[in-house]
């Protein structure tokens, strides 16, 4: 018996990324990189925004929120790769690039949460 | 003569063109959505940005407002905004097509797998942003 | 309407040309006339070495899938007055090889369907004596659709992974490998799920949908495959948090 693919991991990621992606990314990228900027909402002050990522629930939304989606990203943007440039020859580097730049992101992600004061 | 293989490599082969997707209107819909991954990164590096910004600072944060307010900026995450409701979309609307869900021995129609979702997603924008702007 | 409509139709013989070539031969426009009555008005009566697959002209067999103006189709259930005034550019069905005129290689097709064992498996054999394996309709409706496949090939045409990647098992065979999954009298979904779980088996699928929608009796194979890709994924997930469960 040949030894099962471990896809269904990346799967379930990716899975898990889209979901969080539609649900969470419209209304957070609509507010905080449209609607605040440009005034068509008045935003909130700087002491409120930083309260609310102080809280532990804050910093657990935000991790969520930029972790799951790279891996979304990752899973989706490979397979773009192979089929769209037809690189699938050259997949230990695609696959490096694109789950390698999701792990380091969520590192990222995770340092920069974890600084927040 | 070539001698008999169990599948020969007889027959003529084209080899797929790279831009095999612009041929039909569904497969260039499929790369949009695929491509909307893309976006979906931009928007968490964004927030990276946005979340250091807060940790650095009123001036920071203020630098970072500037920085958004660029129309370079402003025009990708307006792009970006598109994509990633086109991801919505298309991934509630898919969704039930993995789901199979069955009640009563019968397939429940996909619209009511999707349509719950469309709900949660309202809901959850909602309260996400009277959480952010009840101050 | 016209009386006539131009066909343009590939011709390819392996032992003269070096690559396809269309050529254009005018038939009958009648209106319930379909593509395959057109290729067969041609090969009658015009040039007798054009040459296709065909069998029941009902569409149930699967034979005579073809490309009609880049879209696959069953030739005899496309009507000519469909694409009237024309011309028709009918050529073989896209992603096999060719192997003379209309006619494609599918042994990898083939190959890939035996692969995924699609006949029902048992672990335990009842006896004669017992009787038949009894199935509820609604255990019939889980796997119904699934089964409907005449194996025409259009959604392999229709699937850009399947041209790109040559070790895609491709719609029908994943559809009716499901479709035995889901029979309440198989018992072979562990043994296909080694052969489907390999990673070339089923993840080269990214949800194109198109197989979908070309395939003319509504079988679904994108709904099969991604089905397929949940019930792998809950199998993955058993077999790590409770390695200890034997087979």
């Amino acid at each position: 018996m040949a030894k099962r693919s471990n896809e269904p991991l990346l799967w379930v990621l990716f899975s898990a990324g889209g979901v969080v992606a539609a649900l969470l990314i419209p209304v957070n990228l609509f507010l905080f990189f449209l609607a605040f900027p440009l005034g068509w909402i008045d935003a909130p002050t700087y002491e409120t925004l930083l309260s609310l990522i102080q809280h532990p629930l804050g910093k657990l939304y935000l991790l969520v929120l930029c972790t799951l989606p790279l891996f979304h990203w990752a899973h989706r943007f490979r397979y773009t790769l192979y089929d769209g440039l037809q690189i699938k020859h050259l997949d230990e580097l695609v696959n490096t690039f694109c789950y390698g730049g999701a792990i380091v992101g969520t590192a990222v992600a995770a340092y920069l949460i974890w600084r927040i004061p | 003569m070539a001698t008999y293989t169990e599948y020969p490599p007889r027959g003529y082969r084209v080899r797929m063109s790279t831009y095999w997707w612009l041929g039909k209107w569904p497969y260039l819909k499929f790369i949009l959505r695929e491509l909307s991954s893309i976006f979906v990164a931009w928007f968490v590096v964004e927030t990276l940005m946005l979340i250091k910004a807060l940790s650095d600072g009123l001036l920071a944060y203020a630098e970072f407002q500037q920085f958004l307010q660029n129309p370079i900026v402003v025009a990708l995450n307006v792009i970006s905004l598109c994509f990633i409701v086109f991801h919505t979309i298309t991934w509630f609307n898919l969704a039930p097509k993995a789901m199979a869900v069955r009640m009563g021995g019968k397939r429940v129609p996909d619209v009511l797998i999707a349509g719950p979702n469309y709900v949660a997603w309202v809901v959850v924008s909602a309260a996400v942003a009277w959480l952010v702007l009840r101050g | 309407m016209a009386d006539k409509i131009a066909l343009e139709v590939t011709r390819f013989s392996p032992e003269r040309d070096k690559e396809p070539r269309l050529a254009t031969y005018e038939v009958p426009l009648r209106k319930e006339w379909v593509v395959l009555d057109a290729l067969n008005y041609v090969k009658d009566k015009v040039d007798g070495s054009l040459s296709f697959r065909w069998s029941c002209r009902m569409g149930v067999c699967g034979s005579c899938g073809m490309m009609v103006n880049g879209e696959p189709k069953l030739t005899c259930a496309t009507f000519l007055t469909d694409y009237a005034p024309g011309p028709v550019r009918v050529e073989p069905l896209k992603n096999f090889p060719v192997m003379r005129d209309l006619i494609v290689e599918i042994s990898d097709f083939l190959a890939k369907l035996t692969k995924v064992k699609p006949w029902i498996i048992r672990k335990d054999e009842k006896p004669l004596s017992e009787g038949e394996y009894l199935q509820t309709p609604e255990q019939l409706d889980t796997y119904k659709q699934f089964s409907m496949c005449i194996n025409c090939l259009l959604c392999y045409a229709a699937c850009p992974v399947y041209g790109l990647d040559p070790l895609f098992s491709g719609p029908a065979a994943l559809a009716l490998a499901q479709r035995y999954n889901m029979d309440s009298r198989d018992q072979g979904t562990d043994e296909r799920m080694d052969i489907l779980s390999q990673h070339d088996g089923i993840w080269g699928c990214t949800f194109v949908g198109e197989c979908t929608e070309v395939c003319p009796k509504h079988v679904d194979p994108a709904g099969a495959i991604q089905q397929y890709k949940l019930t792998a994924t809950k199998e993955w997930m058993k077999s790590m948090l409770m390695p200890w469960k034997g087979k």
